[in-house]
């Protein structure tokens, strides 16, 4: 019993803690004040965030040491590799709070649930960075997914935003269901669920066992769900074209992340043993997904559609990298996963800023003209588009540049030309959006949409996204030495 | 006593059919249910194998589970009405807004 109790560290889930404690504190101020103190939800829930990253960022040996501590029984781990993905998934709630301030006034919907729900969804986040066992990665999965589906569903009135939540809640319940399944079948083989207890099982006896390959192929289906991978995403256009445009921001950069954060722990700390048995499947679901995603994007006309096909194309990206493992490839998955998450948010807040109300100016159409009324915000889309096709000097440009000579590096010559030759075809559909902004006229000058969701946090929302953006392309060095800190320790 | 195998079997069947039954329904009710089915599968198949390992964690986890799966169902439901008030219908094949 002492051993138990010695092994509760609560400085381990303290930045958790702090997001739970400010999420609840929202929902109190509702249920007594009313929508009194309306305007305070979001300041608790950016001051939450900011105390989770202060104290990620402070825990002691923060991208200095290489030291893993495992804390609740072996069932918690904090290492640099979890804490840099915590601090993707803060920036990227943090800048959809930003973003989706005016947007819900709009709305008429600045409720206290929006806030608690993305602070659980956060947590939900950090738990899946941080569990070193499978149980627990899957109550985080559920976590960040319950609130996603009804944040997906939170604009109630719109029957788009119902009809995204009813088909995520399905698939994405249906998904958890093989991901637990596969998770049963690892732990009736190897009779425990712990990831470095798995590991050492597999070393010693190896891995035959024709239900363990069975557990390992669900959870890869469980997973492919979960980062829209193909042939596992058809959720994801029509999630992310009905949600509200805020949270397809935030759902696209965050729970992506953390859907790879727990795959790499889960496939290259517990299952190394079976990579002569996934890598051919990651193989060809990497190249599906890059190149489905890319070639559905370019007939689409709405641009959240199209920004959909286009995260699913860059989840084909961190397949790549994902396959090509090592000290490379797992520098690049981090990098990539920051650099996305800036370029994502900072295109979906563009987005909400011209969306109007009942989001009617989602069309690439719409955009026409944009460039001379809105100067700033056209700028910052062209931006944060080119970084997502990949061109210089933006932080897009360094992942995927990354990505690839680690895919080359490691002997997947041929995945790296398919993925060069994917990123050369998605520059088309994401130039049509810059030329729509700037070289094609609107039939009337009304017809350009009005800066609707403008406010002064979603201005600096875009400025922290394009400075993250031009940061991480021009000075990559700083971020790749913090990346590089934060390799697991089973490197 | 019935070994470990016909568990496994059962649980696997189970799963199959509440899987089949998510793709193959049109009404979102019986999707839902054919989802919990699938988890209840899972649950069989985890106390069975904890059962025969031995372990008591195996019974912790299906605890857990459960609690997922009443929490997943209440979300499921009150999207389900939330959907409902705009357009009354429970066929997923009238939901189709979105396209493409």
């Amino acid at each position: 019993m002492e051993q138990v109790m010695s092994s509760i560290s609560l400085s381990a889930i303290a930045p958790e803690l702090v997001l739970v404690a400010c999420g609840l504190i929202v929902l109190m101020i509702q249920a007594v004040f009313g929508s009194r103190f309306r305007d305070s939800f979001a300041y608790v829930s950016l001051l939450g965030i900011g105390g989770a990253a202060f104290l990620v960022l402070t825990s002691p040996g923060a991208f200095e040491s290489k030291i893993v501590e495992y804390s609740f029984c072996d069932m918690w781990v904090v290492d640099n590799f979890s804490r840099f993905f915590k601090l993707i998934f803060l920036i990227g709630t943090g800048l959809t709070l930003l973003i989706s301030l005016r947007y819900l006034d709009n709305e008429a919907m600045q409720h206290s649930e929006y806030y608690a729900l993305m602070l659980l969804c956060t947590v939900g986040m950090m738990v899946m960075a941080s569990a070193a066992e499978l149980i627990t990665i899957f109550l985080g999965v559920e976590l960040m997914s319950i609130s996603l589906y009804a944040l997906a569903g939170y604009t109630r009135s719109r029957m788009m935003s119902n009809e995204a939540a009813i088909k995520y809640f399905i698939l994405g319940s249906f998904a958890s269901g093989f991901l637990i399944y596969g998770i049963a079948l690892i732990y009736g083989t190897t009779g425990t669920s712990q990831i470095p207890a798995i590991a050492r099982y597999l070393a010693q006896a190896g891995a035959g066992a024709a239900v363990l390959v069975m557990g390992m192929a669900l959870l890869i289906i469980g997973f492919g769900f979960k980062t829209a991978s193909v042939p596992f995403h058809m959720w994801a256009p029509d999630v992310y074209e009905g949600a509200p445009a805020p949270v397809t921001g935030f759902m696209s950069a965050g729970p992506k992340a953390a859907a790879f954060a727990a795959f790499v722990r889960i496939f290259m700390e517990a299952l190394p043993t079976l990579q002569t048995d996934w890598i051919m499947v990651i193989w060809l679901i990497a190249v599906l997904t890059m190149t489905v995603g890319n070639i559905i994007a370019l007939v689409q006309e709405n641009i959240k559609r199209m920004l959909a096909y286009s995260s699913i194309a860059h989840a084909g990206y961190v397949l790549v990298a994902f396959l090509a493992a090592g000290e490379l490839g797992l520098t690049s998955i981090l990098y990539y996963m920051l650099a996305y998450t800036f370029m994502n948010i900072g295109a979906f807040a563009v987005i909400t800023m011209l969306a109007g109300a009942g989001e009617t100016r989602v069309k690439v159409e719409d955009y026409r003209g944009v460039g001379y009324k809105h100067p700033v915000a056209a700028l910052a889309m062209s931006l944060f588009l080119f970084s997502l096709a990949g061109i210089p000097p933006t932080g897009g440009f360094m992942g995927k540049f990354y990505i690839f000579s680690a895919a080359v590096k490691q002997g997947y010559i041929w995945l790296a030309i398919i993925g060069v030759l994917n990123s050369v075809v998605s520059v088309y559909y994401y130039l049509r959006v810059t030329v729509a902004m700037y070289m094609q006229a609107p039939e009337k000058d009304e017809d350009v949409p009005a800066a609707s969701a403008l406010s002064p946090a979603l201005v600096v929302a875009i400025f922290i996204s394009a400075y993250g953006v031009l940061s991480l392309g021009l000075f990559p060095s700083t971020y790749v030495a913090m990346v590089k800190e934060s390799f697991l320790s089973f490197l | 006593m019935v070994s470990l195998n016909a568990y496994l079997m059962l649980g696997a069947v189970l799963f199959s059919i509440g899987a089949v039954g998510v793709l193959a329904h049109r009404n979102a009710l019986i999707i839902y249910m054919c989802i919990e089915l699938m988890l209840n599968a899972v649950n069989l198949t985890i106390v069975a194998f904890s059962r025969f390992l031995n372990s008591l964690d195996g019974h912790v986890y299906v605890f857990m589970i459960m609690t997922v799966a009443a929490a997943e169902a209440a979300v499921g439901l009150a999207i389900l009405i939330a959907l409902f008030r705009n357009k009354p219908t429970v066929d997923v094949d009238e939901i189709n807004l979105s396209k493409g």
